[in-house]
């Protein structure tokens, strides 16, 4: 099952209405308007709880995604680069979130750095389309993620803290 | 802009250049036009024409004319893509953006001093030096993206010998979004292919024959497990993805080719699922009606045409199939009754030992719980919404 903290998250973000891929013109602008508006209400979120974690970006089309997302271990702030494409098939699949800067670097991923999800996601994605938008994959896929692997990460001395990425933020 | 995509052009020119390089010393024979059947140690194709005379294949030179589409030149799609080749399909068309990695190596096909070079490429360099009467295309891209979806269809609709659709396209990829990419180009386009699957624990896979509007299509359910007969309690997935072994690999791909060969050269009954459990040499097969309620429009459009179809045809297709039926209830598997293709339900019958990895609500429209509600329409632009983003 997905945790009680997961799902309080996922359950505070906007769902979504538009059933529209990247192919579909109009309806895409529709529902790229409601990917925002939910993104931007989860980080609202995110910085009303003190759980502020990363910021994306689009290109125009909407379909290239990057950004930065940070975890704070023993009080120190790591941040990787992150980036994915939307598919063709979205939003019946959902995005592959990829961290390229650990691709190699831990079991838990394919190629590319995209992240390795929990039995748990597919379903649930599936079980919400077109609800479920990026903002959701995010709560539900990449952030307990990142609770799992980067301590472990860290503990096995692949990922190392660098002053630069506090101050860059 | 014009400076990278002609410096990446070059690179992949020349990525090419060193798999062949590295791969093998060129072909080692001639070409052959003409495939015969005398049998002589120089001549590649007698003992596949021998078919032929023992009466398995009334044709076996129509292979020649033939064009398929491999998608996924993985631990599965390699071995097809060989197999095929050492068959001698007219031309191969290869898509995989992958590169070859040493950890690649439990897997059957690439060797190491391949590691870094191209899927595509390393396996065209190799395949041509096997069979240089094979014509091969080989794609280095993602087919899930905007434009090189786009790309995708325009070649598997034009790439055959003959400039027209190819004749199969053969599935090998490893996740759900490529295949899913992979069926709505196949009902959009009506183009006939095979899905093809081994588990992330390497125990189970299967195959699957769609055919757009008359079997089941890979969004009408979710995706289907062979029961693998083990706890799932015990299965552990810590600190690792997806396990894999060259053997169930191997399994599937000849699965693969050969209900490949059989549909192509028409001989034998071609199997519309076939499963495979390794755990307990368990091989449940079934056939599977589309879902009228599929989400994908273009299956829905397909099943409309297949039922509009002249009933002669229909009956005929019936006909051809009662030759499985028979033979698999030889076995005790139980099949859904195929005798009556205008019943139209929703549920999905499956052979026992096959099973949906998870459902989906008949009735999607009613929401999760949700105390964030749903989006309501913005007053703002698309790109005051970016901008609000950015400045966060
Ligand atoms: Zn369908």
């Amino acid at each position: 099952m997905v945790d009680e903290g997961t799902k309080k998250t996922l359950s505070s973000i906007p769902l979504l209405k538009t059933k529209a891929g990247p192919r579909d013109k109009e309806l895409w602008t529709t529902r790229l308007k409601e990917e925002y508006q939910a993104l931007i209400k989860y980080v609202q979120n995110n910085k009303e709880a003190d759980n502020d974690w990363f910021r994306l970006e689009s290109d125009k089309t909407g379909t290239r995604w990057f950004g930065k997302c940070w975890f704070v271990h023993n009080l120190l702030k790591y941040e990787f680069d992150l980036e994915f494409d939307i598919p063709v098939t979205y939003p019946t699949t959902a995005p592959e979130l990829a961290l390229p800067g650990l691709d190699g670097k831990t079991a838990k991923m394919y190629r590319g750095g995209k992240i390795c999800l929990t039995d748990h996601f597919k379903p649930l994605w599936a079980r919400n389309v077109p609800r479920f938008g990026i903002a959701h994959a995010m709560a539900l896929g990449l952030g307990p993620w990142l609770a799992v692997e980067v301590p472990e990460l860290i503990e096995r001395g692949v990922v190392k803290y660098q002053e630069k990425s506090e101050e860059a933020k | 802009m014009d400076k990278v995509a002609e410096l990446e052009k070059k690179v992949s020119e020349l990525e090419a250049k060193l798999a062949a390089a590295q791969g093998n010393v060129g072909p080692v024979r001639q070409k052959i036009d003409v495939m015969s059947s005398e049998v002589v140690d120089s001549n590649p194709y007698s003992r596949l024409m021998a078919l032929k005379r023992m009466g398995i294949v009334d044709n076996y030179e129509k292979i020649r004319e033939l064009s398929v589409a491999v998608v996924g030149v993985g631990g599965v799609g390699s071995v097809t893509a060989e197999m095929l080749t050492r068959c001698g399909i007219g031309k191969l068309i290869l898509f995989d953006y992958d590169k070859v990695e040493l950890a690649n190596m439990n897997r059957l096909f690439f060797q190491p001093h391949q590691a870094g070079l191209s899927k595509v490429d390393a396996a065209a360099a190799t395949l041509q030096a096997i069979n240089p009467d094979v014509a091969i295309d080989a794609y280095n891209y993602n087919i899930t993206t905007v434009d090189n979806f786009q790309k995708f269809c325009d070649t598997i609709s034009t790439g055959s010998l003959t400039g027209g659709p190819v004749e199969l396209v053969l599935s090998c990829v490893d996740n759900f979004e490529a295949r899913m990419a992979i069926n709505t180009a196949c009902n959009e386009l009506n183009q006939r292919w095979f899905e093809s699957g081994v588990s992330e624990n390497a125990v189970s896979g299967h195959i699957q024959f769609i055919i757009p509007g008359e079997t089941a299509c890979f969004a009408c359910a979710p995706p289907l497990v062979v029961a693998s007969n083990i706890d799932e309690k015990t299965l552990k997935r810590e600190g690792v993805c997806a396990a894999s072994l060259p053997t169930t690999m191997g399994i599937v791909a000849g699965f693969l080719v050969q209900n490949t060969l059989k549909h192509l050269l028409n001989f034998g009954n071609v199997s519309n699922y076939l499963g495979y459990s390794a755990l307990t040499d368990f091989f449940p097969t079934m056939t599977l009606k589309p879902n009228p309620q599929c989400d994908d429009s273009y299956c829905r459009r397909r099943q409309a045409e297949f039922s509009a179809r002249p009933v002669v045809e229909l009956a005929t297709e019936v006909t051809e199939d009662a030759g499985p039926v028979h033979a698999d209830n030889e076995w005790g598997i139980s099949l859904l009754d195929e005798n009556s293709p205008e019943e139209e339900t929703p549920n999905l019958k499956l052979v026992d030992g096959v099973q949906v990895a998870y459902s989906v609500p008949a009735d999607s429209s009613t929401p999760e719980s949700s105390t964030g509600g749903a989006v309501a329409a913005s007053e703002l632009s698309l790109e005051e919404l970016m901008q609000q983003m950015k400045s966060m």
